[in-house]
């Protein structure tokens, strides 16, 4: 009986085969993942006729099951187990069925381990099986599997012999005029990558026209998936081909009937821009751009708007203050004052980046009384993006042309009714207190971060007790002494415990930026005093604060804690008790 | 012989099935709510108030043509599968119940073995997948086939599963649920041509959805005044154009239909056309608003006609004229004089829908006493039928029915004074090509199919 230890060594992998198609999804799942484990124990011969042919026929799973099969079968290590790259055309059966299900997610893994499994594949079996595998799904009676034929041209094309590079167009060409929309679309999509493995001429001569095709496309949401293809190709011709046969497309898709379409055109105008290249950019794209930021659709103009620092930035310098001056400002100025607020958010994000470009004078010519109206907007959120960008504006202006207007749009921010936006404010009051300096913060921002300290939001005391760290941070630990602790330690006495806490949480962070000498002296004895208080929740904090102090205090100085903390250790409450003990432990540790 | 009675150019219709209990008591979540043809007529799904969904399928063993013969015409639906789509729940933010019933199907087009369908009630819209699935093995490694477990020391060698073929069975799966996008009474759902995206409508919005995407929908049309008691008008259905992935139309309470066009604009608010009848003053009434209501709209499957409902009429409006339909059938013109008591007893707010057939030339809709009328737009000829279970002989040609204003009866005449206002046809469909009629009668639903020579 020599057999039966093997046999027991059987079982674990018999139960997970038999789980491959156990009724909890769970344990199907589990054994699908580790299917090379199996694949393994079966050996290369029974995997490919047994194992693979029993995966492609069982394809009536739930997606999460499916998913990770695609994923496994595609997995560049599953290849061995199969007997190599000779064979790795056997994979191909389970993912091409794979490839016709339903669930978008399931088809795109299969797809994109078929893509993987292509790279193993020999040049033989490339056009023995793989490019056959295409014709069929190409051909399928469902467009599900149509569409997932699109995305696998561009693997299979290049090591294809040339009568068979010429069918893969024209196979292609059918599915770019396919009857559903949804193929239009997958061939629209892949359109980019197939024209990257094509030979120029074939380029020219049939893809350029399957481009047109799709441009011209009833439906348009298969125009808009052409204007994406658009940056692709520009990027593989040369220029006298992109003027002849991308621009006009361009420029049409610009001016398409269709918002979603000009839509489409605006959010890629830079990628766009990049591809045609300064010289076709200066002829035909400025123009287009400055129609789009003038778009009837609002959501048009705010995706110009978005690009407009980024599309400016990049034009040619002999032309650019030119180009901006003439064509873009008339339309940026509308746009300060578009009816609404989204155009004028994108365009408050971005406007304060076009003063380096622009230089000195025409900041403070063109863009300066933008800014100044963008600051005064109805919409909060226009005033906050304004604020958040005002580093590269105080670069060439400096701030003082705007703190008239600024002091006034922060205040009102600061004191808004939403708390969300005295939130977003607080983030950028270092950035302020940098721009503007230390004297014109003390004088008027200063008390304004006091006040958040007693906010009635939770949130906007956290954050601003982070936002005081960062300022003792940039002015210094002397400057924290005299304009905040003072304050801050005072609330100390406030009659509300949550004030008192704010004490607390605030050294907690201080404690980090402020010298030892300030710890020792002005922080120690009030958070010794909060350790007394009747509230048990700030006693337990202040001991965890007391931590933190004697980290950064001196031995000599550290032995005065200890009175205090076997009080603390006494308490009542076992909060209080343990908190303490950490401390005690803390003491001792440096103590020793 | 059955045939005598027919007009010419008349479909014999002859009864095939009637579904559901043949007890006169009826409950409640029985009475059916909606009735959908898929694309191909192969499937046929109904709704009822009870939040269930049942899919018929169309009988396929008779469909296998030989040589010898042709195929016989294939009209008995079999149930497929059955299935809980919703469940009544509770807004304990609102303190209201939201009823299960199932206001509206819609079928997404086949892309594969399995059936995908839209199903709604008053708030949330769910999508269902129908599969088939094998869900027994045999050949397993660790139980025999008779499901007895084997002894570890007995397996010497690993064995792959294999299928048992007769134990297929249908499964109805959630696949993704699209929830809190609506304030109101959701009333339509429609897939776009597009096969990726769908709007659904309450009483005052509509919204856009992506099938695989259940965390946002975009608002395309908001007809909600700023103060609500200006109010004058709601949306009470809404439904894609069948080509044309870009174009839907509304109709309202006030009777007008409008079409947007969202190449236009991401907010539809302003529509491209709206299809309009002025009224004719000398009609007004007290009821006349509430009779203008429109019930149900269907774009035609070519796309260039656009079916409407309202209470005693079906308007047939053809896309490119705004100002006045091209065709008009009352259905029912022996109530006008009897509104008020139908004001009373609720039956004027009765919402009743319609269908066309197959090639557009003719078009279906339901009224009172279980009756239901087919209008011939070509032959200008109407014909009103009854759904009854004493019909329910297989094979026996449909006969007329008419509704008299008074005086004697005559066999298949009824006195409208004795129409049955609780037996109402709100549901009736065409089957997509063959002439194979969906009637929904409360909690039966009958079938009928041309009689084959």
């Amino acid at each position: 009986m020599a057999n039966k230890e093997g046999d027991n060594s059987l079982y674990p992998i018999a139960v997970l085969i038999d789980e491959l198609r156990n009724d909890d999804v769970q344990l199907r799942l589990n054994s699908i993942r580790k299917l090379s484990t199996i694949a393994l124990a079966l050996g290369e011969e029974r995997t490919r006729s047994e194992l693979l042919p029993f995966l492609t026929d069982t394809l009536d799973d739930d997606d999460e099951v499916l998913w990770a099969l695609a994923e496994q079968l595609g997995d560049k290590d599953f290849v061995v187990f199969v007997g190599g790259p000779s064979y790795s055309y056997t994979l191909l059966p389970p993912l091409e069925s794979l490839a016709t299900v339903e669930e978008t997610v399931v088809r795109d893994k299969a797809v994109e381990s078929l893509r993987a499994v292509s790279q193993q594949i020999t040049k033989a079996h490339m056009e023995e099986h793989f490019v056959p595998m295409i014709r069929r799904l190409a051909n399928g009676e469902w467009f599900t599997s149509r569409t997932s034929a699109c995305g696998l041209f561009s693997v299979a094309y290049p090591s294809c012999s040339d009568a068979t590079k010429q069918e893969l167009i024209q196979i292609y060409r059918n599915l770019t005029s396919d009857d559903t929309p949804m193929v239009r679309r997958a061939a629209a999509g892949k359109l980019g990558e197939f024209a990257k493995a094509l030979e120029p001429e074939n380029l020219k001569q049939h893809l350029i026209l399957m481009f047109h095709n799709l441009a011209n496309d009833e439906q348009d949401s298969v125009r808009l998936l052409a204007v994406e293809a658009c940056s692709f190709i520009a990027n593989l011709l040369e220029k006298e081909d992109v003027e002849q046969f991308v621009i006009p497309t361009l420029t049409s898709a610009a001016k398409d009937k269709s918002w979603r379409v000009r839509y489409m055109v605006a959010d890629k105008f830079t990628e766009l821009q990049k591809a045609v290249g300064p010289e076709l950019t200066k002829t035909n794209l400025v123009h287009a751009f400055a129609s789009l930021l003038k778009d009837p659709e609002a959501e048009v103009r705010a995706a110009s708007s978005n690009r407009l620092k980024e599309f400016c930035t990049s034009l040619g310098e002999e032309y650019r203050s030119e180009a901006i001056l003439t064509q873009l400002m008339p339309c940026i100025k509308q746009l300060a004052c578009d009816a609404n607020q989204h155009v004028k958010s994108a365009l408050a994000s971005v406007i304060m980046g076009l003063s380096p470009i622009m230089g000195k004078d025409n900041t403070i010519e063109h863009l300066l009384p933008l800014f100044l109206i963008q600051l005064k907007d109805e919409c909060p959120e226009v005033r906050l993006n304004i604020i958040s960008s005002l580093e590269s504006v105080n670069k060439v202006i400096g701030i003082s042309q705007l703190s008239q207007s600024l002091l006034p749009a922060i205040v009102e921010l600061a004191e808004d009714n939403k708390w969300r936006v005295r939130l977003a404010i607080i983030e950028y009051m270092p950035l302020l207190a940098e721009q503007l300096g230390v004297t014109v913060f003390e004088e008027k921002l200063n008390e304004l971060c006091m006040q958040w300290l007693v906010d009635s939001v939770y949130a906007i005391r956290e954050a601003a007790t982070v936002n005081l760290r960062h300022l003792v941070e940039k002015f210094g630990s002397d400057w924290a002494r005299v304009a905040i602790l003072p304050k801050v330690l005072g609330m100390a006495q406030n009659p509300s415990y949550l004030h008192r806490m704010t004490t607390l949480f605030s050294v907690n962070l201080l404690v980090e930026v402020c010298s030892s000498e300030v710890v020792q002296v002005s922080m120690l004895p009030v958070v010794l005093r909060l350790a007394q208080d009747p509230v048990a929740n700030v006693r337990f904090n202040a001991a965890k604060t007391l931590n933190r102090l004697c980290q950064k205090m001196d031995g000599s100085v550290v032995k005065e804690v200890i009175p205090c903390l076997d009080t603390l250790l006494k308490d009542d409450d076992v909060d209080v008790r343990y908190f303490a003990e950490e401390t005690m432990n803390t003491v001792k540790a440096q103590e020793s | 012989m059955a045939m005598a009675g027919l007009r010419t150019g008349e479909i014999p219709w002859c009864f095939s099935q009637v579904k559901g209990t043949i007890e006169d008591e009826v409950t409640d979540a029985d009475i059916i709510s909606t009735v959908e043809f898929n694309h191909d007529g192969e499937f046929l799904a109904t709704g009822d108030k009870g939040g269930r969904v049942v899919i018929f399928q169309r009988d396929s063993t008779k469909g296998k043509a030989s040589v010898s013969s042709p195929p016989m015409f294939r009209c008995d639906y079999n149930v497929y599968s059955t299935f809980q789509s919703h469940e009544p729940e509770f807004d304990y933010l609102k303190s209201l119940e939201i009823e299960e019933k199932i206001n509206q199907i819609s079928w997404v087009k086949h892309s594969g073995s399995s059936l995908f369908l839209l199903t709604t009630n008053d708030k949330t819209i769910k999508l269902w997948k129908i599969s088939e699935r094998c869900r027994r093995y045999n050949n397993l490694n660790t139980i025999t086939d008779e499901g007895q477990v084997k002894d570890q020391s007995s397996i010497t060698q690993l064995k792959i599963p294999q299928k048992c073929v007769e134990e297929i069975t249908v499964e109805a799966l959630p696949r993704r649920i699209f929830s809190n996008a609506h304030t109101y009474h959701i009333n339509s759902i429609s897939v776009n041509s597009d096969g990726a995206t769908y709007l659904s409508a309450d009483d005052l919005r509509i919204n856009v959805w992506h099938l695989e995407n259940t965390d946002q929908s975009f608002n395309i049309v908001d007809i909600k005044p700023a103060n609500m008691e200006e109010l004058t008008e709601v949306i009470t259905a809404s439904v894609f154009h069948p080509i044309n992935c870009n174009e839907f139309i509304y109709s309202s309470s006030k009777g007008t239909i409008r079409l947007c066009d969202m190449r236009e604009k991401a907010l539809c608010d302003q529509h491209s056309k709206s299809f309009e009848e002025p009224e004719d003053p000398a009609n007004k009434s007290f009821f006349s608003e509430i009779i203008a209501s429109i019930s149900d709209i269907k774009f035609s499957h070519s796309g260039r006609y656009i079916l409407s409902r309202d209470y005693l009429t079906v308007k047939v409006w053809d896309v490119n004229m705004e100002s006045k339909p091209v065709e008009v059938y009352p259905v029912h013109d022996f109530l006008r004089s009897r509104l008020c008591a139908l004001y009373e007893n609720d039956s004027i707010f009765d919402r009743f829908e319609c269908g066309w057939n197959g090639d557009d030339s003719k078009v279906i809709t339901g009224t009172y006493n279980n009756f239901f009328r087919i209008f011939d737009r070509s032959l200008k000829e109407d014909y009103c039928y009854e759904a009854s279970r004493d019909m329910t002989t297989l094979g026996l040609t449909l006969r007329h029915k008419r509704v008299t204003p008074t005086g004697r009866k005559r066999k298949d005449e009824v006195n409208v004074d004795s129409l049955d206002f609780s037996r109402k046809i709100l549901h009736a469909a065409w089957h997509p090509r063959d002439n194979i009629l969906a009637i929904a009668a409360t909690n039966n639903l009958y079938l009928f199919h041309e009689q084959q020579p």
